[in-house]
C-alpha cells in the first residue's frame, strides 16, 4: 500500500497551480485535505503524474460572510465550518457536519474536497444541492459559476474540466421562516450513508415550500420540490405529520432510489430508510420553520 | 513455603501502559535488529482459483533498487511443503506452486531497497493464469461435481470423523421430542491494530542453514515445528525472536508463520536479511480469519425438558489448505461439546472442507463461537418446543455445583464451577422478570423488543492432544501420542536483589508483566518495583516447549502456576541464604516486606536484597548441600491434560470456566435498524487475578463479539472475490459499544491450577454473538422470524420480515 511514484507541487498562487495543472494534461490532481485522494493514491487507484498541493495558496482558505451567502474556500476545513461562528449561517451545514466520517476526518477533510470527489453517499454534496449552492470552478480561461445541482454527473463525477480546481463554494445564509432537516443511517457512526436526507422547508405566507435532497440512494444527490407532498400533509392537520407525510413521500422515494443493493443495504431497504428519514426530517423541518419567529413575507 | 498467604487480586495498575500511552512502545517495525535489511512485498493472486502457467520474474528483477524476486519455482525447490496435521493430500506452501487457490494468495516476493520501489517492481511480475472455476461456498464443496482444489486429494474433504459417546440412538428413540436446527456461523477476523511483521535472516553455516527471524507472533507453540518442517531443518535451526511490544492478535497472528518462511527464502536469494510488514489490505485478504461453519444438530428432549442426548454434524470451511493449526476448531471445544449442560450421550460427524477463500485459524474463542452458536440457538429451540422460558430450560439442565469434577461423555472434565448460581446472579442483575414485563409493554405498543441469554463453558489451557482426534484412532501411532498443556518462566535475582521474571508466553497487549510482577512480588515478599518482569520471546534462550506461548487463555491458568513453582524454589535458595545472616535454621524465617524476617520475632531481619548478595558475593557462607543458584526455571505440567484415548475422548482443556449471559436489543420498527440496547455477564473464572484486566478483557470480548454478532463479515462474492477493506468490512467503534454493561464475577478456583485461575478472556466472544442472536429471534418471535445465522442487521432483518408474509408498511 504505497502510492505509485508522482510528482508534487505547492504552489502559493492560484495562478500556478492552475497553470501547474494545465501542464500535466488531465495527468495531475489536486490535494487539498487528501482523506479521500491519500488511501486512493496508497492503493495505487489513482495514479497522478502531478500532485499539485494547493494548501498554501492563501485566498483559497477564506471562511467569510459575503452578503446572503457563506463564502467557504478550497483549503477550509470541514472542522473549521464546525466550530466557526459564521457557520451558524448555515444551519443545514451545522446539521451534516457531525456525520462526516469523524472529528479527526473532519480536521483534515474540505468542504470543497468533498464536494470535488462526489461520493454519491457523502453528505455535503447534498447539503449544497439541497440549498442550491453555487460552485466556481477556476480554470486556464478564468471563473465559471456552476449550481450545485448542476455540478454532479454521477459517482465520482463532476462538471470540472481536467485542468479545472474547485476553488470555493457559496451557501445561502438562513432567514427566518427557514427550517432545516437532516439525518442518514449508515451501518456504524461515520461511515458512508446507506440512505439520508437534507431537508429545507420555508414558510411563505404561510404556504410552505420544502426542497428535499436525498443522498446514498443513486448515483448522485438527487433533489425533489417536495412542496406540495408537505402542504397535503399539513392540510390533514392533527398529530402524526411525519407518518402523514410518509403515505405522500412514498411514490416519490420509490422513483428516487434507484441504486443498486451493495452487501451493507438493498434497494427495498435503502427505500425503506429513505421513506422513514424523509418522512421524519420533514416534518422536523416544517415544525422548526414554523416555531421559527416571523415568516418571510414576500 | 511461600512467605505470604495473601492471594492476588489487586486491581493493580497495568505496568505496560506508560510506555505505550507515551509513543515509546517498541514494536517490530520499530526494531532494526539487522542493518541493512532489505524490503520486500509480496505479489498475490488476483484469482480465487486459477492454474500458474508461466511466471516471469525477468523485468521485475531489472527494476532499480531490486534485489531478488523469488517465485512459484524457487518456492518449490528450496521448501518442503508444510507438515500437516493429518495426511490428507493436500501440500502448503507459503506461496501457490501448481496453482493459486484464494485471492491474496501470494505467489512471488520481490525484495528491493524500500517498500515504494518493492511494490513498483511487484507491478511487473508477470505470471500466465489460467483460471478455474471456484467453490466458496462450503455445501457447495461437499457435492460431487465440485471444483477440486487439491487435485491429490479424493474432494475437498480434508478430514471427516464420527465420534459416539453413550446410547445415543436409544436417547433419541425414547425421547418425547426431537428439536432439530441447521445454523451457519460467519467467517469474521481479528483485525488486530498492528498487522503482521516479519525480519527473517537466512545464514548458511557450516553444519546447514539457519534462520534467524524477528516476528510479532504470539508462539512459537506447534507453529515452530511447522516452520521448521517447512525449511527443512531441526526446530533448534530456526531461532524465532518476539519483541514485547505486540499489537494485538487476539489469535490471528498465529497465522503468520507462512510468511516467516517465505521471507528467509527471500532473505537466501538476497543474500540480506528481508524485512515484510503486512498492510491492512494484505490483511483483509490473505491473513486468517475464524472458519465460517455449516452444523446441524438434533437434541433428544424428554417432556419436562431434560435434553438427553445430542447429535451435531459440524463442517468447517477451513478456506484453501489444511494450514496448521486447522483443523484444531473443530476440536477445541471437543471435551465441552456438551457445553453448561449434563447432557450423556453425544454422536458428532466433524468435517472440515476446503474452498477457494483464505486458510483459517485462531480467532479469540476458538471454537467456541462456532459451537456455542449452534448448541445455545438450539437451546432456545427447545425451551420454545417445550413451552419453557429459555431461562428455565437451561436451569433444567445446567452442571450442578455438587456434580464437580463433572466429566462429561467426550472426555472433559469440568474442574470447577458453580452454573446455577452464576446464573441466578445474572438473573438477579438483569432483574429478568423487569425485562420480561417491560418486553410485554414493547410488544402491546408494537415495538420489537427481545431478550437473548446464553450460558456457555469456558474452556481455557489447550491440551494440545486434541489434534490427534481429526486421525482415527487405529492410524494413531502407539507411543507418538500428544498431550500437553505446559508453561515455562524463568526467574532470577540479580546483585541488587531485583528478582527478573522471563516468561514463556507471549502477549499481545493482554497485561501478563503486570500479572507476573504482582505475582511474584506477593510470593517473594517483595514491593512490586523489585520484580522486573521480561515478556520477550527468544527461543534460543526463553524456555519454551512445543505448547508454549499465548493461546487458549493459558497465561492465567498456567502461565502464573509456574512462577508460583519457580518462586517457591526460589525462596528456600533466598530464604537459606538470609538464615544464614541471621544465624537461625532456615525454617524459621519468612520472606515479607522486602525482607527475610524471622517469623516469631520480625524485627530480627536482613533485607532481601542482602539475602541474595550473600548467594552472589559469599557463596562459601552457605550450609553445605545450599548452591548458589539464584536462577529457577519452572515447567508446570498439570497430569490432567492427557492424550487422547482409543476411545477418542479427550480432557481438550484443563480448566473450563463459565459465562452466564444476557442480551437485550430493539428493532425500530420503521427503519429495522438492530440496537443492542444492554449487556448482563456473569463471569466464573477462578481466582481473579487483577480485576482491572479481567474487565478489560471482558470489554474487549464483547467488542469482538458485537463485531461478529451485529458488523463483520468476510464475504466472498459467488465468484470468489473477498471483501477487502474496512469499506466493507466493518469493526465496531466505541460509537458502536455503548450499550449498557453491567458485569459481575463469581469465583470457583480452579483446583488444578496453583492460583486456582482459569482463563478469562475469551468468554464473551463464545457467548455473547448468540445471546445476540437469541434476544434478536426473542424480539422477532411474534412476526415468525427465525434467527439461524449472524451478521445481524438492518439489511438483513429488513430480509428477514419481508420474507415473512408481514406488513409491507412502507
Amino acid at each position: 500500500m504505497k502510492a505509485a511514484p508522482f510528482a508534487y507541487v505547492r504552489p502559493s498562487r492560484l495562478s500556478d497551480a492552475i497553470a501547474e495543472l494545465a501542464e500535466t494534461r488531465g495527468g495531475g490532481k489536486v490535494i487539498a485535505g487528501g482523506q479521500s485522494l491519500t488511501p486512493v493514491l496508497a492503493m495505487r487507484l489513482a495514479r497522478p503524474d502531478t500532485l499539485i498541493d494547493i494548501n498554501s495558496i492563501e485566498e483559497l482558505g477564506a471562511l467569510t460572510r459575503s452578503g446572503p451567502a457563506l463564502h467557504i474556500g478550497a483549503t477550509v476545513r470541514q472542522r473549521r465550518v464546525e466550530r466557526d461562528p459564521l457557520g451558524a449561517g448555515v444551519p443545514l451545514l451545522r446539521l451534516a457536519l457531525p456525520w462526516v466520517g469523524h472529528r479527526e476526518l473532519r480536521s483534515r477533510g474540505t468542504v470543497c474536497g468533498s464536494l470535488a470527489h462526489a461520493d454519491p453517499a457523502a453528505e455535503l454534496p447534498a447539503v449544497a444541492c439541497c440549498l442550491d449552492a453555487e460552485l466556481t470552478l477556476t480554470g486556464p480561461n478564468g471563473h465559471r459559476r456552476v449550481s450545485a445541482r448542476e455540478f454532479f454527473h454521477g459517482a465520482m463525477t463532476t462538471a470540472l474540466t481536467p485542468d479545472e480546481i474547485l476553488t470555493s463554494v457559496r451557501l445561502p445564509v438562513a432567514t427566518g421562516g427557514e427550517g432545516f432537516g437532516f439525518a442518514e443511517i449508515a451501518r456504524r457512526h461515520g461511515d458512508f450513508a446507506l440512505a439520508g436526507v437534507a431537508v429545507r422547508v420555508r414558510l411563505r405566507a404561510g404556504r410552505p415550500e420544502a426542497t428535499m435532497t436525498a443522498f446514498g440512494v443513486s448515483d448522485r444527490p438527487v433533489t425533489r420540490d417536495l412542496s406540495e407532498q408537505l402542504a397535503a400533509a399539513v392540510t390533514d392537520g392533527g398529530d402524526g405529520l411525519a407518518g402523514r407525510l410518509k403515505e405522500q413521500l412514498a411514490a416519490v422515494v420509490e422513483e428516487i432510489v434507484d441504486t443498486d443493493g451493495d452487501i451493507h443495504a438493498s434497494r427495498d431497504y435503502r427505500r425503506r430508510l429513505l421513506l422513514a428519514l424523509a418522512g421524519r426530517e420533514l416534518s422536523k423541518a416544517y415544525e422548526r420553520a414554523r416555531d421559527g419567529a416571523e415568516e418571510v413575507t414576500t | 513455603m511461600t512467605a505470604t498467604t495473601e492471594r492476588p487480586g489487586r486491581p493493580t495498575a497495568r505496568i505496560e501502559d506508560p510506555a505505550l500511552l507515551t509513543g515509546r512502545g517498541r514494536f517490530l517495525d520499530d526494531l532494526d535488529p539487522l542493518p541493512g535489511t532489505l524490503t520486500a512485498a509480496v505479489v498475490r493472486s488476483p484469482h480465487p482459483h486459477a492454474r500458474i502457467r508461466g511466471v516471469r520474474l525477468e523485468r521485475a528483477r531489472r527494476h532499480p533498487g531490486v534485489a531478488a524476486v523469488i517465485g512459484p519455482d524457487e518456492v518449490a525447490e528450496t521448501l518442503r511443503p508444510f507438515p500437516l496435521s493429518l495426511k490428507t493430500p493436500m501440500p502448503y506452501y507459503p506461496t501457490g506452486t501448481d496453482k493459486v487457490r484464494f485471492v491474496g494468495e501470494p505467489v512471488a516476493v520481490v525484495v528491493a531497497a524500500d517498500r515504494y520501489l518493492a511494490e513498483d517492481a511487484a507491478e511487473l511480475v508477470e505470471i500466465d493464469y489460467e483460471p478455474l472455476p471456484p467453490v466458496v461456498d462450503v455445501e457447495k464443496a461437499l457435492l460431487p461435481d465440485a471444483p477440486r482444489l487439491h487435485e491429490g486429494a479424493d474432494g475437498n474433504v480434508a478430514t471427516d470423523r464420527d465420534f459416539e459417546f453413550g446410547d445415543v440412538d436409544g436417547h433419541f428413540a425414547t425421547a418425547d421430542h426431537v428439536v432439530k436446527g441447521k445454523y451457519t456461523f460467519p467467517r469474521y477476523s481479528s483485525t488486530p491494530m498492528e498487522c503482521y511483521a516479519v525480519v527473517a535472516h537466512w545464514q548458511d553455516e557450516a553444519d546447514g542453514p539457519a534462520v534467524q527471524a524477528w516476528a510479532n507472533f504470539h508462539g512459537p507453540f506447534s507453529m515452530v515445528p511447522v516452520l521448521a518442517g517447512a525449511l527443512g531443518v531441526p526446530a533448534s535451526r530456526v531461532r524465532l525472536m518476539i519483541p514485547s511490544d505486540n499489537g494485538g492478535s487476539f489469535g490471528i497472528k498465529a497465522g503468520i508463520y507462512p510468511y516467516v518462511a517465505l521471507m528467509a527464502l527471500a532473505s537466501k536469494y538476497a543474500g540480506r536479511p528481508v524485512r515484510w510488514t503486512e498492510d491492512r489490505i494484505e490483511h483483509m485478504l490473505a491473513s486468517s480469519a475464524g472458519s465460517d461453519r455449516v452444523m446441524w444438530f438434533e437434541a433428544a428432549v424428554s417432556a419436562d425438558g431434560e435434553v438427553r442426548a445430542l447429535r451435531a454434524d459440524l463442517v468447517d470451511n477451513v478456506g484453501a489448505y489444511l494450514r496448521p493449526p486447522e483443523p484444531s476448531t473443530l476440536y477445541r471445544c471437543f471435551g465441552n461439546i456438551t457445553g453448561a449442560y449434563t447432557i450423556d450421550a453425544v454422536r458428532i460427524r466433524s468435517r472440515a472442507v476446503v474452498t477457494n477463500k483464505t486458510p483459517t485459524g485462531l480467532n479469540r474463542g476458538f471454537g467456541g463461537q462456532q459451537l456455542y452458536f449452534g448448541l445455545e440457538r438450539l437451546m432456545d429451540k427447545i425451551a420454545e418446543v417445550c413451552d419453557l422460558d429459555p431461562v428455565e430450560l437451561r436451569q433444567r439442565n445446567l452442571v450442578g455445583s455438587e456434580d464437580f469434577p463433572y466429566a462429561t461423555p467426550t472426555g472433559g472434565v469440568y474442574d470447577s464451577g458453580d452454573y446455577q448460581r452464576a446464573l441466578e446472579m445474572l438473573l438477579k442483575n438483569a432483574d429478568y422478570q423487569a425485562l420480561r414485563e417491560e418486553q410485554r409493554a414493547a410488544r402491546e405498543r408494537g415495538e420489537y423488543y427481545g431478550i437473548g441469554v446464553a450460558t456457555i463453558v469456558d474452556p481455557s489451557a489447550t491440551n494440545i492432544g486434541y489434534v490427534s482426534l481429526a486421525t482415527p484412532a487405529e492410524q494413531r501411532t502407539a507411543g507418538r501420542g500428544k498431550s500437553g498443556s505446559t508453561e515455562h518462566v524463568r526467574v532470577s535475582v540479580d546483585l541488587n536483589g531485583i528478582v527478573s521474571v522471563l516468561l514463556g508466553t507471549v502477549p499481545q497487549g493482554q497485561g501478563h508483566a503486570t500479572v507476573a510482577q504482582a505475582v511474584v512480588a506477593e510470593q517473594l515478599g517483595l514491593p512490586l518495583d523489585q520484580v522486573r518482569p521480561v515478556v520477550e520471546m527468544d527461543t534460543a534462550t526463553t524456555p519454551w516447549t512445543v505448547t508454549s506461548g499465548s493461546y487458549s487463555s493459558r497465561f492465567a491458568p498456567l502461565l502464573t502456576s509456574a512462577l508460583v513453582e519457580a518462586g517457591e524454589k526460589l525462596a528456600e535458595t533466598v530464604k537459606v541464604a538470609g538464615a544464614t545472616l541471621l544465624d537461625v535454621p532456615p525454617d524459621e524465617v519468612e520472606l515479607a516486606d522486602g525482607q527475610v524476617r524471622l517469623r516469631d520475632e520480625p524485627e530480627r531481619s536482613v533485607l532481601f536484597r542482602h539475602a541474595a548478595g550473600l548467594v552472589h558475593w559469599d557463596p562459601g557462607a552457605l550450609p553445605e548441600g545450599t548452591t548458589a543458584r539464584l536462577y529457577e526455571e519452572a515447567a508446570f505440567t498439570p497430569p490432567q491434560s492427557k492424550a487422547a484415548g482409543r476411545n477418542d475422548q479427550i480432557n481438550s482443556s484443563l480448566c473450563y470456566g463459565f459465562v452466564a449471559e444476557l442480551a437485550t436489543v430493539t428493532i425500530d420498527a420503521e427503519t429495522r435498524q438492530l440496537r443492542l440496547e444492554k449487556v448482563v455477564t456473569v463471569h466464573d473464572p477462578g481466582t481473579i487475578l487483577n480485576p482491572t484486566l479481567l474487565e478489560g478483557q471482558i470489554h474487549g470480548a464483547l467488542a469482538h463479539a458485537i463485531g461478529g454478532a451485529m458488523f463483520e463479515e468476510m464475504r466472498y462474492t459467488d465468484a470468489g472475490q473477498p471483501t477487502a477493506t474496512f469499506m466493507d468490512y466493518l469493526c465496531p467503534t466505541t460509537a458502536e459499544t455503548r450499550y449498557a454493561l453491567n458485569s459481575d464475577h463469581l469465583e470457583t478456583p480452579s483446583p488444578l491450577t496453583r492460583l486456582g485461575a482459569k482463563g478469562c478472556g475469551e468468554g464473551s466472544s463464545m457467548s455473547l454473538p448468540v445471546a445476540i442472536a437469541n434476544a434478536v429471534a426473542d424480539a422477532l418471535a411474534p412476526a415468525g422470524v427465525d434467527i439461524t445465522t449472524l451478521p445481524l442487521h438492518g439489511n438483513v432483518l429488513n430480509e428477514l420480515l419481508n420474507d415473512t408474509d408481514n406488513e409491507r408498511d412502507l
